[in-house]
């Protein structure tokens, strides 16, 4: 899993409340047999629509996605997290993210971001007026950062050690586990001789 | 390792405890795996990490695959046989995408697999317990939920995400919170024709879909002491259609005798280290469960389901019931959901339901024992003309033993279609999942609204009352036919 600390980049607005997560990829897309390449999927029912903000150039190569309260609700789909991360988004911010999202997003390495709606409201109206602002998520002190036009904003956010701790180290529950590699190997000596194996 | 310790344990404590790697305070205990089954649903995207991370499977001599979800068995070509392994038999893209793909991972990451054609192809339950590597006291782990199923022989298994099913690739190990514990004794002797299949309906119907929730379930008492090892893979294999995390019976005599001189199954002195480890493996006069349910066997008919969760049936003796009767409030509204897509009328005699599809297989009864019993009550009958009636073997194995014992030219003489062998009807990811409006009484393992072909209509029976049902063309028993 990729390291998160310190990220700057542009953001792009999605103005909409509930966004569950058969809008962020609908179920067409879980026959895949990959983890990767689903960033076509992303918000694919959306963006058929031209107006769609995914459609707009200006908003290209943004990392940051600022969205409304109760992001990713619904199905525990994980691709919904993959193609956030294929489409080259290491975090988002809303005010409320669906619990089971939440949880696999942590895993994956991409950032959810909890802030109250009037910072959202100030990161939509901002980078609309300017798409190159550049906005920075500091995890090592749980900060926001951006240049509005009259002021420097930096809002705090709230994320339990544990998961920021596996944030900053890059450790997947698979590194988590292999942390005790030693104790498995051991454990690997002690076992019966008679246990099957395959083969 | 088993009963050195001073408080009494329960079966599932003992398995537990002796495949902790690690224990900390306010963490989930981390479980050693002892054998992880793959099959194509579930592993692709498992791989798929391992290599975005450069990660290996750690051991690959203690994971095995199959093909068995999306596998077709059988088309009316009769070239198909000498065609089995022949991937262009599958039409479905996504369903030989997926099937190709394990192909491929279990080349790349030295897996063995057993695929299509082969002669331990199966579905994935059916062939661990073949090949021996299903034992007392080990931890199975596989990406299925029906993985509960080896539990039958004092193993602890259960079934695990796509993601989990990377962590164990690559660790061998799990995360696990320590789930609680339930005894459900069944006192008593299932009279003659009743089967495990109605035992496993009648307790589901008792405790209702979500009674097992969060807990390891051992099923114990006479009356499972007396089951064959199919009748308890059967029990077992339905743990989860009640919510259980898993379901374990304590390994005997009938346990030992059945892996005895299988492939896998210790030889020579360490057969007789493993059975004296594996008689340890029962609870422990005194040790607690967190709750516990009884049975009485003698008062078990068989048994059908009328609704669409397997905890909605009924005595076959019995009619559909009325929900207006039904005093919880969720459950009256589950009923009557259930009988608008059932098409079923309050109070209707349940042996006068007509069944236009009968299909007796799935992970749940698609053994050797299973198909034996079907063609008992088949023979000398012929399926009804309003029905069609599917026979799948649960693997290849158990396919040619049926053909050795002539079962195949009973089923044949009947009208049934004899097939291949795989999750068929039971999962209906592959070509046989039925049509709207069919009405199929399988003995397959769930029937959920749609579950398998989008409209049908299915009744959870056993075989026996599956291969009745498709001689009448209504709901029966095998008296019936007398």
């Amino acid at each position: 899993m990729e390291k998160f600390t310190v990220h700057t980049g542009t953001a792009i607005p999605l103005r909409r409340s509930n966004v569950d997560t058969d809008q962020i990829i609908p179920a067409v897309y879980l026959k895949r047999v990959t983890r990767t390449g689903f960033a076509d999927g992303l918000f694919s029912a959306w963006r058929e629509d031209p107006d769609f903000v995914f459609n707009n150039p200006v908003f290209a190569g943004a990392s940051i996605l600022v969205a409304g309260t109760e992001f990713g609700t619904g199905s525990s789909r994980e691709h919904a997290v993959w193609a956030l991360r294929d489409y080259g988004f290491r975090a988002v911010i809303a005010p409320r993210f669906g619990d089971i999202f939440r949880g696999n997003a942590l895993k994956e390495g991409l950032l959810p971001v909890e802030l109250e709606l009037k910072a959202v409201e100030a990161l939509w109206d901002l980078v609309e007026s300017d798409p190159t602002a550049q906005v920075t998520v500091d995890l090592t002190a749980r900060e926001v950062r951006a240049e509005l036009p009259a002021s420097t904003a930096a809002w705090t956010f709230a994320l339990d050690d544990f998961s920021r701790w596996r944030l900053l180290e890059g450790l997947d529950d698979i590194g988590l586990t292999l942390r005790n590699e030693g104790a498995i190997t051991a454990y690997e000596e002690r076992r019966l001789s008679f246990l099957p194996v395959v083969g | 390792m088993v009963g050195d310790t001073a408080k009494p344990r329960t079966l599932a404590e003992k398995v537990w405890d002796a495949h902790v790697v690690r224990s900390a305070e306010g963490e989930p205990d981390l479980l050693f795996i002892d054998l992880h089954l793959l099959h194509e649903v579930t592993s692709p995207q498992a791989f798929d990490g391992l290599r975005m991370a450069g990660r290996r499977v750690r051991r690959t001599d203690l994971t095995l695959a199959t093909e068995d979800h999306n596998t077709p068995t059988g088309y009316a070509d009769p070239a198909f046989n000498s065609r089995r392994g022949d991937l262009l038999t599958i039409a479905d893209p996504t369903s030989r995408t997926q099937i190709e793909t394990l192909r491929r991972n279990c080349a790349e990451f030295g897996v063995k697999l057993h695929p299509l054609g082969d002669e331990q192809q199966g579905i994935v339950h059916v062939i661990g317990p073949q090949l021996g590597l299903t034992q007392p006291g080990l931890t199975i782990v596989c990406g299925d939920s029906h993985t509960s199923t080896h539990g039958a022989f004092g193993a602890l298994a259960f079934g695990i995400g796509t993601s989990e099913v990377e962590h164990v690739l690559a660790t061998q190990t799990l995360p696990q919170s320590r789930p609680k514990t339930m005894a459900v004794t069944v006192t008593g002797e299932l009279g003659p024709g009743v089967t495990a299949k109605d035992l496993v309906l009648a307790l589901i119907a008792q405790v209702g879909t979500g009674g097992g929730r969060g807990h390891i379930v051992e099923y114990r008492g006479e009356a499972i002491r007396k089951l064959s090892m199919e009748g308890r893979m059967t029990i077992c294999n339905m743990s989860i259609e009640w919510g259980a995390k898993a379901g374990m019976i304590a390994p005997d005599e009938t346990t030992f005798a059945y892996l005895k001189g299988r492939q896998h199954a210790p030889k020579g002195e360490a057969w007789d280290a493993a059975v004296e480890y594996w008689r340890g493996l029962t609870t422990d006069e005194g040790a607690t469960f967190d709750t516990e349910v009884v049975l009485d066997a003698s008062q078990i008919s068989p048994f059908v389901t009328w609704g669409t969760n397997p905890g909605q049936g009924a005595a076959l003796n019995g009619r559909v019931p009325n929900p207006e009767e039904i005093v919880d409030e969720g459950e009256r509204a589950a009923a009557e959901r259930a009988l608008e897509y059932m098409a079923l009328k309050p109070g209707t005699p349940l042996r006068e339901i007509e069944v236009d599809v009968v299909f007796v297989g799935s992970c749940t009864n698609g053994r050797l024992e299973d198909l034996r019993a079907a063609a008992e009550v088949l023979r000398g009958h012929h399926v009804a003309d309003s029905v069609r009636m599917l026979v799948v073997p649960g693997s290849a194995v158990v396919r040619e033993a049926a053909e050795q014992e002539g079962l195949d030219k009973v089923f044949k003489d009947a009208g049934a279609e004899w097939r291949f062998a795989g999750c068929s009807m039971g999962h209906a990811q592959n070509p046989d999942p039925h049509k709207p409006g069919e009405r199929p009484a399988p003995p397959p393992t769930r029937k959920c609204g749609g579950g398998r072909g989008r409209g049908g209509r299915t009744h959870l029976v056993s075989p026996t009352v599956a291969a009745a049902t498709a001689v009448l063309g209504h709901l029966a028993a095998p008296a019936d036919l007398n």
